[in-house]
């Protein structure tokens, strides 16, 4: 993020709002503070906290240190063993970043200002002193606080604190990770006298609820930066065929490879890691000019993703193929491209991507759109229009984790220990757990205590114990050890180390493995492997060239579309309807739909019904994402079953679903009834794998079962159990358990979506149109064909070892 | 299913049941595996391993009413696990050796099996054509054992499916690990290979049956343990 974002003066100069010697150092360069900055300076020395709402660029990080730096200029600390000014930012390499900025206007103005960084990354010794002789200004993650907090000396580091400042407080909030540093914040205040807390965020659809997120008991000023230029952008205008379904956007790679020929330098943003590791190896199949490209993910060995950045910030790349690693943070200004390929997904999402283009204030982003199906071009569209007309995302209100509650009790308990009630007064004193009654506090505490279970198995095993005091603190420095090893709400999956020779070529997740069979190919680090096999958790490979990769099915990204960009499709679709003529191929599309089947109205949900080889099928379009739609196809399959239209299977898109079976589905209206989300969903619940994934990070991070930690396992220190066993075993012994019902709220929200099945539900009742046509229809070409590369699920997985199982059969009764 | 010509028939709890003795056997159980967390590392796991294995066994009882049950060692998870045991399940262990002959193979985790639970305690036993012990040695044709915690991952249609099994080249056998926290090694470890000269056939587990998988089927290790 760029401090020095200049706004030329406008005619002659007038008086600095700005006090000595900032206003002669912006005055120096030529400069006029932007509103804003000056606005947020008023709002501070007032004794206000503020929320800055702005887009990228703009000098908003200066901003945000503006009040702090004029502070210590006027009068430093007293007390050096407390900070001064606290700085929390989303990533690790931000707060990187934001010290070499910041060190630009301390440095020019000799300010006497010391300023550091703490992360994971920071040694111990160095942590260490800085809670000994803490800097002014500290930088540092969400983490961090967590463990600076729970630490016996925070009363001091903590005293004199003047400022919080929390950048892309948008992308924190909402979150897990917000709400651990919510109840953080709430624990500095009880510590600090009256710290004013500054927010940096980008452009939301509601301000004021991420205001009263920020600062909940004063609500903050809020401080609006100049809408920078809209961002151009524009959907790829290929002269190719745009495939009916897939995510690959194959059709497009010249174009594409053109387009980043043309830039300066580009950033290519895909949804998922394959489609990265495939369009990276696809370009430069094709890349016959030797142009610069790199390739950026999560799973790539860090040491080549540091390689990839200081390239990039040297300029010598002409583009990176990247994932959401790059959404946020670091400030690349030679980016003059963003080019998303694939579903933008989210409007926020979509500005958030194309804000890394031309990062800075005066100049418009640029962006290139590349939908990889028909489907897409919609979506691509409806974002589009929704940039044009300033439409947001915004999040539903969600309330605050009680898995995070727990390590942050525990927390608290390792620092000075904590009487319940005043415990329970702060905690409710934030907005994520503003509805927390001290009953299901009560619970939580015992859930830390002893497991919470009612059958007080672990009551001589307890972690935290009550003090003649009254006061809660943990019964043995063991605890505390614990603590600081599993803090944090970032649950990776388990991942395998992929290995060639003696190079770490990254890692993988375990699922992915598992379905390998030595001799397999696939693509990974930019390179077609064979699997040659498992040893000492790493997966060993060999380079093949040349081979035809097997690549791994879309897995789908981690975001399904938003609700406001599906409404927006379902408009789209509605609006192709009235058109009479066509533009071009997805205007055809639809308009062989509207004659062979119906195009829906926005309010409406089309279900069609149609036989195909020696099955039925039945086809619906909600939009709501394919998260929503897995859970809608599990329910429905249940419910298809107890109405016996044996349903033998289903594939689930962003866009539609479909289940296929031996008889015709009817009475449609029955099939999508509402009180779809009771025991059937109970039910299935009780067999969903991905509850277990769920459930599993929740036990860790309230603590009842420890992270894995890379070099523990050999030593035997960590031990082997299967959290699908414990889930399993939980659920049918104690359902109230407060875990599993963190689990079940966290599932609502994520992996199974189920808030957006119900509100769809209520939404379509008594608007569904049924079509019973005699053959497919155009609009369900796409879902077909992702029929055979969906995981399976549940019963069918006995089908399936039925069908392994036949294997042996024919082998032991072949005759030859 | 045969071992060493009898005829046995797997269960798809992970128990087996040999009609011809009426002997039900099941090996590692692993009681009180999930409370052994708290007195080492203060991991809470859910205490309900116990009772879900010992209902589990119950069940099985009533459905065979077998003569005699065999448990193939490994039955306590630690020196400690029997002093941790829940009263109730106490209660319901003891019902169950009331109705039948109870056999408490010793294991590497519980060398002297508790008193008091009922039952009797051996080294192994020998019964007909079959040889029962906690650690399968490879070297006895019709030797029955446990220990090892037998997992199968087979690989269908692109979908990695790995379920817990019995393994067997119909001379020996090794059975699944019964307990409800009790974790599992790939079929494929080097573990495997000196006890099966034979190409080796997987039983693997379904939810209603049990489902034989030949060697060369089977699919990449998944590694040990998702904790």
């Amino acid at each position: 993020m760029s401090l020095l974002a200049p706004k030329l003066p406008e005619s002659p100069l007038p008086d600095s709002p700005l006090p000595e010697p900032f206003a002669g150092w912006f005055a120096g360069r030529g400069w006029h503070p932007h509103a804003h900055q000056v606005e947020l300076l008023a709002a501070a020395e007032a004794g206000h906290s503020a929320l800055l709402v702005a887009p990228t660029g703009g000098g908003k990080t200066l901003a945000g240190f503006l009040p702090s730096l004029v502070d210590l200029t006027r009068s430093p600390r007293a007390d050096k063993r407390s900070l001064h000014t606290l700085y929390i930012s989303p990533l690790k390499a931000l707060t990187v970043d934001v010290h070499r900025n910041l060190e630009v206007p301390v440095g020019d103005m000799r300010l006497p200002i010391e300023i550091e960084t703490r992360t994971g990354d920071t040694p111990e010794n160095r942590r260490v002193r800085q809670r000994v002789r803490p800097p002014d200004i500290l930088l540092t993650t969400p983490e961090q606080i967590a463990l600076l907090t729970a630490h016996r000396d925070a009363p001091i580091l903590f005293g004199q604190l003047r400022y919080i400042i929390v950048d892309e407080v948008h992308a924190l909030a909402g979150g897990k990770r917000g709400d651990l540093l919510a109840l953080g914040l709430a624990r500095i205040a009880g510590l600090a006298q009256q710290p004013r807390r500054i927010g940096l965020s980008a452009t939301v659809a509601d301000p004021e609820t991420l205001g009263r997120w920020l600062a909940p008991l004063a609500p903050p000023r809020l401080v609006r930066g100049a809408p920078g230029p809209k961002p151009a952008v524009r959907i790829l205008a290929s002269k190719q065929y745009i495939p009916w379904a897939g995510h690959t956007a194959r059709y497009a790679y010249p174009e594409i490879l053109q387009a980043v020929r043309e830039a300066k330098t580009a950033l290519i943003f895909v949804n998922t890691r394959s489609q990265a590791e495939l369009i990276f190896q696809e370009l430069w199949r094709i890349n016959d000019d030797n142009l610069p490209i790199a390739l950026h993910h999560g799973s790539l060995e860090v040491g080549q993703r540091r390689k990839v950045e200081a390239a990039m910030a040297r300029g010598d790349l002409r583009a990176v193929v990247c994932t959401s690693t790059l959404d946020l943070g670091i400030d690349w200004g030679a980016v003059d491209l963003v080019i998303q390929i694939g579903a933008p997904k989210g409007v926020s999402r979509l500005l958030q991507r194309i804000g890394r283009s031309n990062h800075r204030f005066d100049a418009p982003s640029r962006a290139l759109l590349v939908p990889s199906n028909r489907f897409e071009v919609l979506e691509c569209r409806a974002a589009i229009a929704a940039i044009a007309e300033n439409d947001l995302d915004g999040d539903r209100a969600r309330p605050g984790a009680r898995d995070v509650l727990a390590q942050h009790i525990l927390g608290v308990a390792c620092a000075s220990g904590f009487d319940a009630a005043e415990l329970h007064a702060e905690v409710a004193s934030t907005l994520p757990y503003s509805d927390l009654d001290r009953a299901e506090f009560d619970r939580i505490v015992d859930l830390v205590a002893t497991g919470g279970y009612a059958l007080r198995a672990y009551d001589r095993y307890r972690r935290i114990r009550q003090g003649p005091d009254g006061k809660w603190r943990v019964v043995h420095p063991d605890v505390a050890r614990l603590y600081r090893l599993n803090v944090g709400t970032i649950v990776e999956e388990p991942m395998i180390r992929v290995r060639l020779g003696n190079r770490v070529l990254g890692e993988v997740e375990e699922y992915f493995i598992e379905q390998l069979v030595p001799g397999d190919t696939f693509v990974f680090a930019g390179e077609v492997l064979r699997f040659e096999g498992l040893r000492d958790m790493a997966a060993f490979v060999t380079r093949a060239p040349g081979a035809d990769a097997k690549v791994p099915a879309y897995a789908g990204g981690k975001f399904p579309l938003s609700t406001l960009l599906a409404a927006r499709v379902r408009r789209q679709i509605a609006d192709a309807a009235r058109r009479k003529t066509s533009r071009d191929q997805v205007d055809e599309w639809l308009q062989i739909q509207a004659w062979r089947s119906v195009l829906p109205e926005p309010d409406q949900l089309l279900v069609e019904t149609f036989p195909r080889g020696n099955r039925w099928y039945l086809v619906a379009y909600p939009f709501e994402g394919r998260l929503a739609h897995q859970t809608l196809g599990m329910l429905l399959t249940r419910r298809m079953e107890r109405m016996r239209f044996r349903p033998t299977g289903f594939v689930a898109s962003e866009y539609a679903l479909a289940v296929w079976g031996l008889h015709r589905a009817e009475r449609i209206d029955a099939l999508f009834a509402e009180d779809m989300l009771g025991d059937d969903l109970e039910g299935w619940l009780a067999e969903s794998s991905l509850l277990k994934r769920t459930f599993r990070h929740c036990a860790i991070i309230a603590g009842l079962i420890e992270r894995r930690h890379p070099g523990l396992e050999k030593s035997g220190r960590q031990v082997t159990f299967s959290s699908d066993l414990i889930y399993d075993v939980l659920r049918k012994h104690e359902p109230d358990h407060v875990l599993l019902k963190a689990t079940w709220a966290d599932a609502a929200h994520g992996l199974l979506d189920v808030r957006r099945v119900a509100d769809m539900l209520v939404r379509v009742q008594g608007r569904i149109v049924h079509r019973a046509l005699d053959r497919i229809s155009p609009l369900a070409v796409p879902v077909m064909l992702e029929i055979g590369k969906e995981p399976v699920w549940g019963e069918a997985q006995d089908a399936m070892l039925a069908e392994a199982a036949d294997v042996l059969i024919e082998e032991a009764t072949r005759l030859v | 299913m045969m071992v060493n010509g009898a005829r046995l028939v797997p269960d798809p709890s992970g128990a087996l049941w040999w009609p011809g003795e009426k002997t039900l056997v099941v090996a590692d159980l692993h009681f009180e595996k999930g409370s052994s967390f708290a007195t080492r590392g203060r991991n809470f796991l859910p205490p309900y391993d116990t009772r879900a294995t010992v209902e589990a066994l119950a069940r099985l009882v009533r459905h065979y009413t077998p003569k005699r049950l065999i448990a193939l060692g490994d039955s306590f998870h630690d020196d400690g696990a029997a002093g941790r045991l829940h009263i109730d399940d106490v209660a319901r262990l003891k019902r169950v050796a009331e109705q039948t002959e109870l056999v408490w193979i010793a294991g590497n985790h519980d060398p002297v099996p508790p008193d008091g639970l009922g039952g009797r305690v051996e080294e192994e036993v020998v019964i007909g054509p079959l040889r029962f012990r906690h650690i399968p040695e490879g070297r006895e044709a019709g030797e029955v054992a446990g220990h090892l915690h037998p997992k199968a991952t087979v690989v269908v249609r692109g979908h990695g499916l790995t379920r817990r099994c019995f393994v067997t080249d119909g001379v020996k056998l090794v059975l699944p690990a019964f307990g409800a926290y009790a974790g599992g090694l790939d079929v494929r470890d080097p573990a495997f290979l000196p006890l099966f000269r034979r190409r080796f056939t997987a039983w693997m587990l379904g939810d209603a049956r049990v489902f034989p998988v030949p060697a060369a089927r089977l699919g990449a290790a998944e590694s040990e343990a998702t904790a």
